[in-house]
Protein backbone atom coordinates (compact mmCIF):
# COMPACT_ATOMS: atom_id res chain seq x y z
CA UNK A 1 0.00 0.00 0.00
CA UNK A 2 3.24 2.26 0.53
CA UNK A 3 2.63 3.13 -3.44
CA UNK A 4 -0.84 4.31 -2.89
CA UNK A 5 -1.31 7.96 -2.61
CA UNK A 6 -2.58 9.79 0.11
CA UNK A 7 -5.90 10.43 -1.90
CA UNK A 8 -5.77 6.85 -4.03
CA UNK A 9 -6.05 5.20 -0.02
CA UNK A 10 -8.81 7.43 1.17
CA UNK A 11 -10.80 5.78 -1.96
CA UNK A 12 -10.34 2.65 -1.52
CA UNK A 13 -11.24 3.14 1.87
CA UNK A 14 -14.91 4.71 1.25
CA UNK A 15 -15.43 1.90 -1.63
CA UNK A 16 -14.59 -0.84 1.12
CA UNK A 17 -17.14 0.80 3.36
CA UNK A 18 -19.69 0.50 0.88
CA UNK A 19 -19.37 -2.88 0.36
CA UNK A 20 -19.51 -3.73 3.83
CA UNK A 21 -22.17 -1.69 4.64
CA UNK A 22 -24.30 -2.74 1.81
CA UNK A 23 -23.51 -6.45 3.07
CA UNK A 24 -24.56 -5.82 6.64
CA UNK A 25 -27.86 -4.29 4.83
CA UNK A 26 -28.60 -6.86 2.46
CA UNK A 27 -27.83 -9.60 5.44
CA UNK A 28 -30.11 -7.42 7.63
CA UNK A 29 -33.57 -8.12 5.87
CA UNK A 30 -34.73 -11.65 6.24
CA UNK A 31 -35.01 -13.39 3.45
CA UNK A 32 -38.92 -12.66 2.15
CA UNK A 33 -41.24 -15.51 2.33
CA UNK A 34 -43.73 -16.18 -1.10
CA UNK A 35 -46.75 -15.59 -0.45
CA UNK A 36 -47.61 -18.88 -1.21
CA UNK A 37 -45.29 -19.95 1.82
CA UNK A 38 -46.96 -17.89 4.53
CA UNK A 39 -49.40 -19.90 7.06
CA UNK A 40 -52.75 -19.06 7.19
CA UNK A 41 -52.23 -17.48 10.39
CA UNK A 42 -49.83 -15.61 9.13
CA UNK A 43 -51.76 -14.47 6.22
CA UNK A 44 -54.48 -13.41 8.23
CA UNK A 45 -52.34 -10.97 10.51
CA UNK A 46 -50.68 -9.79 7.44
CA UNK A 47 -47.39 -10.44 9.09
CA UNK A 48 -45.77 -11.27 5.27
CA UNK A 49 -47.11 -7.32 3.96
CA UNK A 50 -45.55 -5.66 7.32
CA UNK A 51 -42.25 -7.05 6.65
CA UNK A 52 -42.53 -6.48 2.52
CA UNK A 53 -41.18 -2.52 4.32
CA UNK A 54 -37.35 -2.24 3.73
CA UNK A 55 -35.77 -3.87 0.94
CA UNK A 56 -32.32 -5.02 0.39
CA UNK A 57 -29.55 -3.30 -1.62
CA UNK A 58 -29.86 -5.49 -4.15
CA UNK A 59 -33.38 -4.55 -5.22
CA UNK A 60 -32.62 -0.67 -4.90
CA UNK A 61 -29.87 -1.14 -6.93
CA UNK A 62 -31.73 -3.16 -9.50
CA UNK A 63 -34.62 -0.45 -8.82
CA UNK A 64 -31.94 2.24 -9.80
CA UNK A 65 -30.76 -0.12 -12.78
CA UNK A 66 -34.01 -0.05 -14.08
CA UNK A 67 -35.08 4.21 -13.22
CA UNK A 68 -31.69 5.20 -15.01
CA UNK A 69 -32.08 3.76 -17.97
CA UNK A 70 -34.96 5.15 -19.43
CA UNK A 71 -35.19 8.00 -16.27
CA UNK A 72 -37.39 10.61 -18.78
CA UNK A 73 -40.30 8.32 -19.87
CA UNK A 74 -43.71 9.91 -19.09
CA UNK A 75 -46.59 7.72 -18.52
CA UNK A 76 -49.23 9.69 -17.15
CA UNK A 77 -49.48 12.24 -13.56
CA UNK A 78 -48.18 9.76 -10.98
CA UNK A 79 -45.55 8.02 -13.56
CA UNK A 80 -43.21 9.93 -14.68
CA UNK A 81 -39.21 9.04 -15.09
CA UNK A 82 -37.45 9.92 -12.22
CA UNK A 83 -35.34 12.15 -14.62
CA UNK A 84 -38.10 14.14 -15.42
CA UNK A 85 -39.01 14.86 -11.58
CA UNK A 86 -35.70 15.80 -10.22
CA UNK A 87 -36.00 18.32 -13.59
CA UNK A 88 -39.36 19.79 -12.03
CA UNK A 89 -37.38 20.19 -9.31
CA UNK A 90 -34.20 22.03 -10.38
CA UNK A 91 -35.61 23.83 -12.45
CA UNK A 92 -38.07 25.20 -9.37
CA UNK A 93 -34.99 25.96 -7.17
CA UNK A 94 -33.14 27.24 -10.38
CA UNK A 95 -36.52 29.91 -10.53
CA UNK A 96 -36.60 30.82 -6.95
CA UNK A 97 -33.09 31.12 -6.27
CA UNK A 98 -32.15 32.89 -9.19
CA UNK A 99 -35.01 35.68 -8.27
CA UNK A 100 -33.53 35.63 -4.71
CA UNK A 101 -30.15 35.97 -5.82
CA UNK A 102 -31.36 39.03 -8.27
CA UNK A 103 -32.90 40.58 -5.17
CA UNK A 104 -30.68 39.65 -2.64
CA UNK A 105 -27.24 40.72 -4.17
CA UNK A 106 -27.66 44.54 -5.42
CA UNK A 107 -29.80 44.73 -2.51
CA UNK A 108 -27.07 43.65 0.24
CA UNK A 109 -24.65 45.81 -1.70
CA UNK A 110 -26.64 48.86 -0.94
CA UNK A 111 -27.43 47.36 2.53
CA UNK A 112 -23.30 46.70 3.19
CA UNK A 113 -22.78 50.19 1.76
CA UNK A 114 -24.35 52.18 4.30
CA UNK A 115 -24.44 51.85 7.90
CA UNK A 116 -27.40 53.74 8.26
CA UNK A 117 -29.57 51.05 6.10
CA UNK A 118 -27.28 48.18 7.41
CA UNK A 119 -28.96 49.32 10.95
CA UNK A 120 -32.25 50.11 9.73
CA UNK A 121 -32.90 46.87 8.17
CA UNK A 122 -31.81 44.24 10.75
CA UNK A 123 -34.44 44.34 13.00
CA UNK A 124 -36.47 42.82 9.45
CA UNK A 125 -34.22 40.50 8.51
CA UNK A 126 -33.54 38.61 11.82
CA UNK A 127 -37.34 38.44 12.04
CA UNK A 128 -38.07 37.05 8.83
CA UNK A 129 -35.07 34.91 8.62
CA UNK A 130 -35.87 32.11 11.27
CA UNK A 131 -39.10 31.79 9.81
CA UNK A 132 -39.26 27.90 8.21
CA UNK A 133 -39.82 28.86 4.69
CA UNK A 134 -42.83 26.43 5.00
CA UNK A 135 -44.81 28.74 7.29
CA UNK A 136 -45.12 30.67 4.31
CA UNK A 137 -46.71 28.24 1.98
CA UNK A 138 -50.68 28.78 2.86
CA UNK A 139 -49.89 32.29 2.47
CA UNK A 140 -48.35 31.94 -0.92
CA UNK A 141 -51.08 29.90 -1.91
CA UNK A 142 -53.51 32.10 -1.08
CA UNK A 143 -52.51 35.59 -2.33
CA UNK A 144 -50.19 33.73 -5.44
CA UNK A 145 -53.15 30.80 -5.61
CA UNK A 146 -50.81 29.00 -8.13
CA UNK A 147 -49.28 25.93 -6.74
CA UNK A 148 -46.42 25.91 -8.95
CA UNK A 149 -45.52 29.36 -8.02
CA UNK A 150 -45.89 28.99 -4.47
CA UNK A 151 -43.29 26.60 -4.66
CA UNK A 152 -40.70 28.73 -6.38
CA UNK A 153 -42.15 31.21 -3.85
CA UNK A 154 -40.92 29.49 -0.96
CA UNK A 155 -37.73 28.36 -2.59
CA UNK A 156 -37.26 32.49 -3.52
CA UNK A 157 -37.86 33.46 0.74
CA UNK A 158 -35.83 30.30 1.73
CA UNK A 159 -32.71 31.59 -0.77
CA UNK A 160 -32.82 34.91 0.28
CA UNK A 161 -31.39 35.61 3.52
CA UNK A 162 -28.12 34.19 3.43
CA UNK A 163 -27.46 35.80 -0.01
CA UNK A 164 -28.58 38.89 1.47
CA UNK A 165 -26.60 38.77 4.55
CA UNK A 166 -23.80 37.36 3.61
CA UNK A 167 -23.56 40.05 0.52
CA UNK A 168 -24.17 42.92 3.16
CA UNK A 169 -21.55 41.27 5.49
CA UNK A 170 -18.90 40.85 3.02
CA UNK A 171 -19.24 44.00 1.23
CA UNK A 172 -19.38 45.96 4.48
CA UNK A 173 -16.05 44.40 5.46
CA UNK A 174 -14.12 44.98 2.29
CA UNK A 175 -10.77 46.80 3.76
CA UNK A 176 -10.68 50.63 3.89
CA UNK A 177 -7.59 50.40 2.37
CA UNK A 178 -8.77 48.95 -1.14
CA UNK A 179 -11.50 51.38 -1.20
CA UNK A 180 -9.00 54.40 -0.90
CA UNK A 181 -7.18 53.15 -3.80
CA UNK A 182 -10.40 53.09 -5.67
CA UNK A 183 -10.77 56.58 -4.04
CA UNK A 184 -7.25 57.75 -4.87
CA UNK A 185 -7.52 56.45 -8.69
CA UNK A 186 -10.42 58.73 -8.93
CA UNK A 187 -12.75 55.85 -9.77
CA UNK A 188 -16.63 56.58 -10.13
CA UNK A 189 -19.20 54.76 -7.23
CA UNK A 190 -20.02 51.96 -10.32
CA UNK A 191 -16.52 51.62 -10.77
CA UNK A 192 -15.42 51.34 -7.58
CA UNK A 193 -18.61 48.64 -7.02
CA UNK A 194 -17.39 46.43 -9.61
CA UNK A 195 -13.33 46.77 -9.32
CA UNK A 196 -12.95 47.10 -6.12
CA UNK A 197 -16.19 45.78 -3.47
CA UNK A 198 -17.09 43.21 -5.82
CA UNK A 199 -14.17 41.18 -6.01
CA UNK A 200 -13.13 41.42 -2.63
CA UNK A 201 -16.60 40.49 -1.30
CA UNK A 202 -16.85 37.95 -3.83
CA UNK A 203 -15.74 34.85 -1.77
CA UNK A 204 -17.90 36.01 1.24
CA UNK A 205 -21.04 36.64 -1.19
CA UNK A 206 -20.44 33.18 -2.93
CA UNK A 207 -20.19 31.71 0.61
CA UNK A 208 -24.09 32.59 1.28
CA UNK A 209 -24.66 31.62 -2.59
CA UNK A 210 -23.65 28.12 -1.54
CA UNK A 211 -25.33 28.09 1.87
CA UNK A 212 -28.66 29.36 -0.19
CA UNK A 213 -28.69 27.10 -2.93
CA UNK A 214 -28.14 23.92 -0.40
CA UNK A 215 -31.09 25.09 1.68
CA UNK A 216 -33.37 25.71 -1.48
CA UNK A 217 -32.68 22.27 -2.36
CA UNK A 218 -33.65 20.89 1.55
CA UNK A 219 -36.70 23.00 1.00
CA UNK A 220 -37.67 21.95 -2.54
CA UNK A 221 -38.68 18.04 -1.41
CA UNK A 222 -41.10 18.81 1.65
CA UNK A 223 -42.33 21.99 -0.54
CA UNK A 224 -43.27 19.96 -3.23
CA UNK A 225 -44.29 17.09 -0.48
CA UNK A 226 -46.88 19.48 0.14
CA UNK A 227 -48.23 21.42 -3.49
CA UNK A 228 -48.08 17.72 -5.11
CA UNK A 229 -48.24 17.17 -9.04
CA UNK A 230 -44.39 16.87 -9.77
CA UNK A 231 -40.65 17.35 -8.44
CA UNK A 232 -38.82 14.36 -6.28
CA UNK A 233 -40.42 15.89 -2.96
CA UNK A 234 -43.68 14.85 -4.73
CA UNK A 235 -42.14 11.70 -6.64
CA UNK A 236 -40.92 10.12 -2.60
CA UNK A 237 -44.26 11.23 -1.14
CA UNK A 238 -46.42 9.17 -3.74
CA UNK A 239 -44.02 6.24 -3.62
CA UNK A 240 -44.23 6.43 0.17
CA UNK A 241 -48.45 5.81 -0.56
CA UNK A 242 -47.70 2.88 -2.87
CA UNK A 243 -45.61 1.43 -0.40
CA UNK A 244 -42.93 1.35 -2.57
CA UNK A 245 -40.12 1.65 -0.03
CA UNK A 246 -37.44 0.21 -3.24
CA UNK A 247 -38.53 3.68 -4.84
CA UNK A 248 -38.21 5.52 -1.52
CA UNK A 249 -34.80 4.46 -0.97
CA UNK A 250 -33.70 5.18 -4.29
CA UNK A 251 -35.05 8.28 -4.38
CA UNK A 252 -33.55 9.53 -1.27
CA UNK A 253 -30.19 8.35 -3.13
CA UNK A 254 -31.10 10.55 -5.72
CA UNK A 255 -32.39 13.83 -3.87
CA UNK A 256 -28.36 13.39 -1.89
CA UNK A 257 -26.37 13.37 -5.31
CA UNK A 258 -28.71 15.81 -6.67
CA UNK A 259 -27.43 18.33 -3.72
CA UNK A 260 -24.11 17.30 -4.01
CA UNK A 261 -23.64 18.57 -7.40
CA UNK A 262 -25.05 21.86 -6.68
CA UNK A 263 -22.91 22.12 -4.39
CA UNK A 264 -20.03 21.05 -5.44
CA UNK A 265 -20.98 23.67 -8.14
CA UNK A 266 -20.77 26.52 -6.24
CA UNK A 267 -17.61 25.01 -4.61
CA UNK A 268 -16.09 25.42 -7.94
CA UNK A 269 -16.72 28.95 -8.11
CA UNK A 270 -16.05 29.34 -4.95
CA UNK A 271 -12.57 28.45 -5.39
CA UNK A 272 -12.58 30.79 -8.13
CA UNK A 273 -13.21 33.92 -6.32
CA UNK A 274 -11.42 33.42 -3.15
CA UNK A 275 -7.80 35.40 -3.27
CA UNK A 276 -4.55 34.79 -0.87
CA UNK A 277 -4.34 38.08 0.88
CA UNK B 1 5.18 83.58 -4.63
CA UNK B 2 3.67 80.55 -3.43
CA UNK B 3 5.13 77.16 -2.91
CA UNK B 4 3.74 74.25 -5.50
CA UNK B 5 2.35 72.92 -2.76
CA UNK B 6 1.33 74.91 0.45
CA UNK B 7 -0.32 73.49 3.78
CA UNK B 8 -1.57 76.60 5.52
CA UNK B 9 -2.69 76.50 9.20
CA UNK B 10 -4.04 72.62 9.28
CA UNK B 11 -5.64 71.28 12.21
CA UNK B 12 -6.91 68.15 12.96
CA UNK B 13 -8.73 67.45 16.21
CA UNK B 14 -10.60 64.09 16.62
CA UNK B 15 -12.94 63.13 19.55
CA UNK B 16 -10.51 61.74 22.31
CA UNK B 17 -13.69 58.77 23.39
CA UNK B 18 -14.49 60.81 27.03
CA UNK B 19 -16.48 63.38 25.66
CA UNK B 20 -12.94 65.84 24.82
CA UNK B 21 -11.55 66.80 21.91
CA UNK B 22 -7.87 65.73 21.42
CA UNK B 23 -5.82 67.80 18.89
CA UNK B 24 -3.42 66.08 17.06
CA UNK B 25 -1.75 69.34 15.36
CA UNK B 26 -3.18 72.90 15.24
CA UNK B 27 -2.28 75.49 12.57
CA UNK B 28 0.49 73.86 11.12
CA UNK B 29 2.00 75.41 8.09
CA UNK B 30 4.65 74.43 5.15
CA UNK B 31 5.57 74.30 1.82
CA UNK B 32 6.81 72.06 -1.03
CA UNK B 33 8.28 73.26 -4.00
CA UNK B 34 7.70 71.43 -7.54
CA UNK B 35 10.08 68.78 -7.72
CA UNK B 36 11.37 68.77 -4.30
CA UNK B 37 11.48 65.42 -2.08
CA UNK B 38 10.40 66.34 1.21
CA UNK B 39 10.42 64.10 4.04
CA UNK B 40 8.71 64.03 7.44
CA UNK B 41 10.26 62.92 10.51
CA UNK B 42 8.70 62.64 13.99
CA UNK B 43 7.72 59.88 16.57
CA UNK B 44 4.87 57.70 16.82
CA UNK B 45 1.34 59.36 17.20
CA UNK B 46 2.50 62.11 16.39
CA UNK B 47 0.20 62.71 13.34
CA UNK B 48 2.41 62.29 9.89
CA UNK B 49 -0.07 59.92 8.73
CA UNK B 50 -3.18 62.19 9.65
CA UNK B 51 -1.46 64.96 7.56
CA UNK B 52 -0.53 62.59 4.74
CA UNK B 53 -4.31 61.58 4.36
CA UNK B 54 -5.63 64.70 4.15
CA UNK B 55 -2.80 65.69 1.34
CA UNK B 56 -3.99 62.90 -0.40
CA UNK B 57 -7.56 64.42 0.20
CA UNK B 58 -8.97 60.69 2.14
CA UNK B 59 -9.38 62.77 5.24
CA UNK B 60 -11.00 66.56 5.90
CA UNK B 61 -8.97 68.95 8.69
CA UNK B 62 -10.93 70.43 10.92
CA UNK B 63 -9.70 73.62 10.06
CA UNK B 64 -7.06 74.81 7.33
CA UNK B 65 -6.30 73.91 3.86
CA UNK B 66 -4.26 72.63 1.13
CA UNK B 67 -3.49 74.21 -2.28
CA UNK B 68 -1.73 72.82 -4.41
CA UNK B 69 -0.54 74.04 -7.92
CA UNK B 70 -3.27 76.56 -7.23
CA UNK B 71 -5.90 74.78 -6.48
CA UNK B 72 -7.53 73.79 -2.73
CA UNK B 73 -7.49 70.08 -2.36
CA UNK B 74 -10.78 68.82 -2.19
CA UNK B 75 -11.05 64.88 -2.02
CA UNK B 76 -8.67 62.40 -3.75
CA UNK B 77 -7.11 62.84 -7.44
CA UNK B 78 -5.08 61.09 -9.53
CA UNK B 79 -2.93 63.96 -9.39
CA UNK B 80 -1.66 62.61 -5.82
CA UNK B 81 -0.40 59.39 -6.15
CA UNK B 82 -0.49 57.26 -2.74
CA UNK B 83 1.50 54.27 -1.72
CA UNK B 84 0.66 53.20 0.98
CA UNK B 85 2.19 51.86 4.98
CA UNK B 86 0.99 48.09 4.31
CA UNK B 87 1.06 48.47 0.02
CA UNK B 88 -2.52 48.05 -0.57
CA UNK B 89 -2.36 45.80 -3.48
CA UNK B 90 -5.85 44.20 -4.61
CA UNK B 91 -4.93 41.12 -3.77
CA UNK B 92 -7.24 39.15 -6.25
CA UNK B 93 -5.29 40.57 -8.98
CA UNK B 94 -1.80 39.47 -10.42
CA UNK B 95 0.98 41.91 -10.28
CA UNK B 96 0.67 43.29 -13.56
CA UNK B 97 -2.98 44.05 -13.30
CA UNK B 98 -2.28 45.97 -10.26
CA UNK B 99 -0.57 48.39 -12.04
CA UNK B 100 -3.10 48.49 -15.12
CA UNK B 101 -5.50 49.06 -13.05
CA UNK B 102 -4.01 52.05 -12.07
CA UNK B 103 -2.60 53.26 -15.63
CA UNK B 104 -6.27 52.69 -17.04
CA UNK B 105 -7.80 54.84 -14.64
CA UNK B 106 -5.31 57.59 -15.11
CA UNK B 107 -5.22 57.38 -18.96
CA UNK B 108 -9.21 56.33 -20.22
CA UNK B 109 -8.27 56.54 -23.57
CA UNK B 110 -5.51 54.44 -24.18
CA UNK B 111 -5.45 51.20 -25.91
CA UNK B 112 -5.05 47.91 -23.88
CA UNK B 113 -1.75 47.30 -25.40
CA UNK B 114 -0.49 50.65 -24.74
CA UNK B 115 -1.96 50.53 -21.05
CA UNK B 116 0.03 47.14 -20.67
CA UNK B 117 3.48 48.09 -21.88
CA UNK B 118 3.33 51.22 -19.78
CA UNK B 119 2.65 49.41 -16.86
CA UNK B 120 5.28 46.20 -17.32
CA UNK B 121 8.01 49.32 -18.46
CA UNK B 122 7.65 50.78 -14.94
CA UNK B 123 7.48 46.93 -13.02
CA UNK B 124 11.06 46.85 -15.10
CA UNK B 125 11.94 49.88 -13.40
CA UNK B 126 11.44 48.46 -10.16
CA UNK B 127 13.34 45.34 -10.66
CA UNK B 128 9.99 43.03 -11.76
CA UNK B 129 10.25 41.62 -14.79
CA UNK B 130 9.40 38.06 -16.64
CA UNK B 131 6.98 35.40 -15.08
CA UNK B 132 6.82 37.28 -11.70
CA UNK B 133 4.51 40.11 -12.97
CA UNK B 134 1.75 37.14 -13.62
CA UNK B 135 1.55 36.13 -9.93
CA UNK B 136 -0.68 37.18 -7.20
CA UNK B 137 0.52 39.79 -4.70
CA UNK B 138 0.46 36.97 -2.09
CA UNK B 139 2.83 35.16 -4.30
CA UNK B 140 5.60 37.31 -3.49
CA UNK B 141 7.95 38.57 -0.83
CA UNK B 142 7.29 41.80 0.96
CA UNK B 143 9.60 43.97 -0.95
CA UNK B 144 8.20 42.77 -3.69
CA UNK B 145 4.97 44.34 -3.23
CA UNK B 146 6.24 47.25 -2.12
CA UNK B 147 7.56 47.91 -5.72
CA UNK B 148 4.58 46.98 -7.44
CA UNK B 149 3.16 49.20 -4.97
CA UNK B 150 5.60 52.17 -5.94
CA UNK B 151 5.61 50.96 -10.18
CA UNK B 152 1.61 51.58 -9.60
CA UNK B 153 1.85 54.81 -7.78
CA UNK B 154 5.08 56.49 -10.72
CA UNK B 155 3.40 54.68 -13.42
CA UNK B 156 0.59 57.04 -13.24
CA UNK B 157 2.43 60.22 -13.10
CA UNK B 158 0.89 62.07 -10.50
CA UNK B 159 1.79 65.78 -9.75
CA UNK B 160 2.43 64.87 -5.79
CA UNK B 161 3.30 61.65 -4.95
CA UNK B 162 3.05 60.25 -0.92
CA UNK B 163 4.77 57.81 0.90
CA UNK B 164 3.58 56.94 3.88
CA UNK B 165 6.36 55.03 5.84
CA UNK B 166 6.53 52.44 2.36
CA UNK B 167 10.01 50.86 3.99
CA UNK B 168 8.80 50.34 7.14
CA UNK B 169 8.04 46.32 6.87
CA UNK B 170 10.73 45.55 5.16
CA UNK B 171 14.33 44.25 6.48
CA UNK B 172 17.54 46.43 6.16
CA UNK B 173 18.78 44.61 2.87
CA UNK B 174 15.54 45.20 0.73
CA UNK B 175 15.26 48.19 2.33
CA UNK B 176 18.37 49.32 0.30
CA UNK B 177 17.45 48.07 -2.11
CA UNK B 178 14.41 49.92 -2.85
CA UNK B 179 15.50 52.86 -1.90
CA UNK B 180 18.12 53.34 -4.73
CA UNK B 181 15.39 52.30 -7.23
CA UNK B 182 13.64 54.73 -5.87
CA UNK B 183 16.13 57.23 -5.57
CA UNK B 184 16.84 56.31 -9.61
CA UNK B 185 13.51 56.45 -10.71
CA UNK B 186 12.63 60.19 -8.51
CA UNK B 187 16.00 61.21 -10.52
CA UNK B 188 14.86 60.23 -13.93
CA UNK B 189 11.31 61.83 -13.20
CA UNK B 190 11.64 65.36 -10.88
CA UNK B 191 8.84 63.84 -9.13
CA UNK B 192 7.64 65.72 -6.27
CA UNK B 193 7.19 63.83 -3.43
CA UNK B 194 6.33 64.16 0.22
CA UNK B 195 7.46 60.89 2.24
CA UNK B 196 7.28 59.93 6.11
CA UNK B 197 9.42 57.35 7.66
CA UNK B 198 10.81 56.56 11.07
CA UNK B 199 14.41 56.34 9.78
CA UNK B 200 16.86 58.94 9.90
CA UNK B 201 19.72 57.27 7.75
CA UNK B 202 16.64 56.76 5.02
CA UNK B 203 15.64 60.40 5.47
CA UNK B 204 19.45 61.83 4.79
CA UNK B 205 19.52 59.95 2.06
CA UNK B 206 16.60 59.98 0.29
CA UNK B 207 15.45 63.69 0.98
CA UNK B 208 15.79 67.87 0.02
CA UNK B 209 14.37 68.91 3.08
CA UNK B 210 13.21 67.18 6.30
CA UNK B 211 10.47 68.29 7.99
CA UNK B 212 10.41 67.60 11.93
CA UNK B 213 7.49 66.87 13.88
CA UNK B 214 7.06 67.91 17.68
CA UNK B 215 5.22 64.95 19.48
CA UNK B 216 1.64 64.89 20.11
CA UNK B 217 -0.76 65.54 21.10
CA UNK B 218 -0.80 69.53 19.74
CA UNK B 219 1.89 68.59 17.74
CA UNK B 220 3.73 70.99 15.33
CA UNK B 221 5.83 71.17 12.33
CA UNK B 222 9.31 72.72 13.96
CA UNK B 223 11.99 72.37 11.90
CA UNK B 224 12.88 72.58 8.52
CA UNK B 225 16.26 70.84 8.04
CA UNK B 226 17.91 71.38 4.52
CA UNK B 227 19.94 68.31 2.91
CA UNK B 228 23.08 69.80 2.59
CA UNK B 229 24.69 67.03 0.39
CA UNK B 230 24.95 67.05 -3.02
CA UNK B 231 23.24 64.39 -5.59
CA UNK B 232 23.11 61.71 -6.78
CA UNK B 233 23.84 60.37 -3.25
CA UNK B 234 24.79 56.86 -2.74
CA UNK B 235 23.94 55.23 0.51
CA UNK B 236 28.14 54.48 1.33
CA UNK B 237 29.78 57.53 -0.02
CA UNK B 238 27.43 59.97 1.94
CA UNK B 239 28.35 59.12 5.08
CA UNK B 240 32.30 60.34 4.22
CA UNK B 241 30.34 63.79 3.79
CA UNK B 242 31.10 66.35 6.05
CA UNK B 243 27.77 67.46 6.49
CA UNK B 244 26.28 63.77 7.20
CA UNK B 245 27.34 63.38 10.75
CA UNK B 246 26.36 66.84 11.36
CA UNK B 247 23.04 66.78 9.77
CA UNK B 248 22.48 63.30 11.66
CA UNK B 249 23.30 64.66 15.01
CA UNK B 250 21.16 67.71 14.41
CA UNK B 251 18.47 65.11 14.16
CA UNK B 252 18.80 62.75 16.48
CA UNK B 253 18.96 65.77 19.25
CA UNK B 254 15.73 66.76 18.20
CA UNK B 255 14.16 63.12 18.01
CA UNK B 256 15.91 62.37 21.65
CA UNK B 257 14.74 65.41 23.24
CA UNK B 258 13.68 68.65 21.55
CA UNK B 259 10.97 67.47 20.42
CA UNK B 260 9.62 66.39 23.99
CA UNK B 261 10.20 69.80 25.03
CA UNK B 262 8.67 71.79 22.01
CA UNK B 263 5.48 69.01 22.60
CA UNK B 264 2.36 70.61 23.07
CA UNK B 265 3.22 74.47 23.54
CA UNK B 266 0.41 76.23 22.43
CA UNK B 267 0.33 78.10 19.28
CA UNK B 268 0.78 82.13 19.78
CA UNK B 269 -2.25 83.49 17.60
CA UNK B 270 -1.45 85.83 15.17
CA UNK B 271 2.32 83.79 14.17
CA UNK B 272 2.52 82.52 10.79
CA UNK B 273 3.47 79.52 12.86
CA UNK B 274 5.79 78.04 10.28
CA UNK B 275 9.01 75.60 10.32
CA UNK B 276 12.20 77.05 11.09
CA UNK B 277 14.44 76.71 8.43
CA UNK B 278 17.81 74.72 9.85
CA UNK B 279 20.97 75.04 7.46
CA UNK B 280 23.34 73.18 8.39
CA UNK B 281 26.73 73.80 5.90
CA UNK B 282 29.88 72.62 6.76
CA UNK B 283 31.55 72.87 3.18
CA UNK B 284 30.54 76.24 3.06
CA UNK B 285 33.42 79.10 4.87
CA UNK B 286 32.30 80.13 8.33
CA UNK B 287 32.65 83.05 10.00
CA UNK B 288 34.23 81.66 13.15
CA UNK B 289 36.82 79.02 12.33
CA UNK B 290 36.92 78.34 16.13
CA UNK B 291 33.14 77.38 16.40
CA UNK B 292 33.26 73.53 16.45
CA UNK B 293 29.71 73.57 16.31
CA UNK B 294 27.63 72.76 13.21
CA UNK B 295 26.85 75.66 11.36
CA UNK B 296 23.14 76.67 12.05
CA UNK B 297 21.70 79.25 10.34
CA UNK B 298 17.71 79.61 11.31
CA UNK B 299 15.90 82.27 9.25
CA UNK B 300 11.87 82.44 9.75
CA UNK B 301 10.50 81.93 6.48
N1 LIG C 1 -9.91 58.56 13.21
C1 LIG C 1 -9.31 58.90 14.35
N2 LIG C 1 -10.04 59.09 15.48
C2 LIG C 1 -9.46 59.44 16.64
N3 LIG C 1 -8.14 59.63 16.79
C3 LIG C 1 -7.35 59.44 15.72
C4 LIG C 1 -7.88 59.05 14.45
N4 LIG C 1 -6.86 58.95 13.57
C5 LIG C 1 -5.74 59.23 14.25
N5 LIG C 1 -6.02 59.54 15.55
C6 LIG C 1 -5.06 59.94 16.57
O1 LIG C 1 -4.24 60.92 16.01
C7 LIG C 1 -2.91 60.75 16.43
C8 LIG C 1 -2.00 60.74 15.24
O2 LIG C 1 -2.21 59.58 14.48
P1 LIG C 1 -1.36 59.27 13.18
O3 LIG C 1 -1.82 57.98 12.65
O4 LIG C 1 -1.41 60.43 12.28
O5 LIG C 1 0.10 59.12 13.80
P2 LIG C 1 1.48 58.86 13.05
O6 LIG C 1 2.32 60.04 13.29
O7 LIG C 1 1.25 58.48 11.66
O8 LIG C 1 2.05 57.65 13.87
P3 LIG C 1 2.89 56.40 13.35
O9 LIG C 1 4.26 56.90 13.13
O10 LIG C 1 2.81 55.45 14.48
O11 LIG C 1 2.23 55.91 12.11
C9 LIG C 1 -2.88 59.50 17.29
O12 LIG C 1 -2.83 59.89 18.62
C10 LIG C 1 -4.14 58.81 16.97
O13 LIG C 1 -4.62 58.15 18.11
MG1 LIG D 1 1.40 56.56 10.52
Amino acid sequence: MGQLSLNQRAALLSVLMLIVGLLLWEAAIPAQKAVEELTEYERLTGAGEAKAGVPPPSQVLAKAWEQLSDPFYDAGPNDKGIGIQIGYSIYRVLTGYLLAALVAIPFGFLIGMSQVACKAFNPFIQVLRPISPLAWMPLALFIIGDSEASAIFVIFICSIWPMLINTAFGVAGVREDWVNVARTHELGAIKTAFTVILPAAAPTIVTGMRISIGIAWLVIVAAEMLVGGTGIGYYVWNEWNNLDLTSVIFSILMIGVVGMLLDSAFGLLQRRVTYAE
Amino acid sequence: MKPYLSIEKLTQRFPDGAGGELTVFEDASFGVEKGEFVVILGHSGCGKSTIMNILAGLAEPTSGVVVMDGQAVRGPSLDRGVVFQNYSLLPWLTTLKNVTFGVAARYPDWSKAKVIDHATEFLAMVGLEGDVIHRKPSQLSGGMRQRVSIARAFANHPKLLLLDEPFGALDALTRGTIQDELLKIWGQMEQTVFMITHDIDEAILLADRILLMTNGPQARVAESVEITIPRPRNRTEIVEHPNYYAIRNHLVQFLGKRSKELAGQPTIAGETNRPETVRIDKTEPQDDPEDTQPALVAVNS
